[in-house]
């Protein structure tokens, strides 16, 4: 193999295809997803232990922060689920041509953007 | 001779199917917790206790964190293949997450039946 052949891995100059852009936020939701488990599962003990707990869940889901945590572990969801569907899907082989790949993938971040809107507007 | 060393890849059709499968299984779930938090609004705890208490519900919620664990092992495994270079690494974070994953689900088993 060629050492020498050119790379360009200049990260701030490549612009990413859309569908690209979709892998990579696939990726960076799962991964904050997995970050996240052991806080998530404290919330479901914690929300079903017993009412006291329930109370203090509720106490601590109240702060500013908790619902910023929430809002961004709620867009990975959305997101990883929405992008994840797409997968399915092409792995079925629908959707693959070009043209259909770039429309899921607007779709996908509209979907999980507009979903997470609301979430946001539940939460304030 | 092949050489397979532990943290080698090509390995990977049997976790490539069980990733689709346990997507599938949480894709469900979650579909069918949505639909019964926008039947409860105004959620409490008797509801939420309820609704948890029945065994049907309880193991549905185990089969979906269980998939959750395998699913997450997946992907875990998929971003620590591209981006840790030093195979040595690649171990210490694998035993790391398996680790961690195992306790997880000691704890789901501990949340869901210790109420």
């Amino acid at each position: 193999m060629n050492e020498n052949r050119p790379k360009h891995l200049a990260l701030s100059q490549i612009r990413l295809p859309l569908p690209a852009l979709v892998s990579i936020l696939h990726r960076i939701s799962g991964g904050l997803l997995f970050l996240a488990l052991p806080l998530l599962l404290w919330a479901l003990q914690y929300s079903l232990r017993s009412i006291e707990t329930y109370t203090q869940l509720a106490g601590v889901l109240h702060h500013p922060f908790s619902k910023l945590f929430m809002l961004i572990i709620g867009w990975a969801f959305l997101y990883h689920f929405c992008a994840g569907i797409r997968y399915l899907f092409i792995d079925l082989d629908y959707g693959v041509r070009l043209a259909q790949a770039r429309a899921s993938s607007k779709w996908v971040i509209f979907v999980s953007l507009a979903l997470t809107v609301l979430i946001g507007v539940r939460l304030w | 001779m092949v050489e397979r060393i532990v943290t080698g890849a090509h390995y990977g059709l049997r976790d490539w199917l069980m990733q689709r499968v346990t997507a599938v299984v949480m894709a469900l779930y979650a579909l069918s917790m949505a639909g019964w938090l926008l039947l409860h609004p105004g959620l409490n705890y008797d509801a939420w206790i309820a609704l948890f208490s029945g065994s049907v519900v309880r193991t549905f919620s185990l089969l979906f964190l269980l998939a959750v664990y395998c699913h997450a092992w997946a992907g875990v495994r998929d971003i620590v293949m591209d981006y840790f270079k030093s195979s040595g690494l690649r171990l210490v974070i694998y035993v790391a997450v398996i680790l961690a994953l195992l306790l997880y689900v000691i704890w789901s088993v501990q949340i869901l039946w210790g109420f």
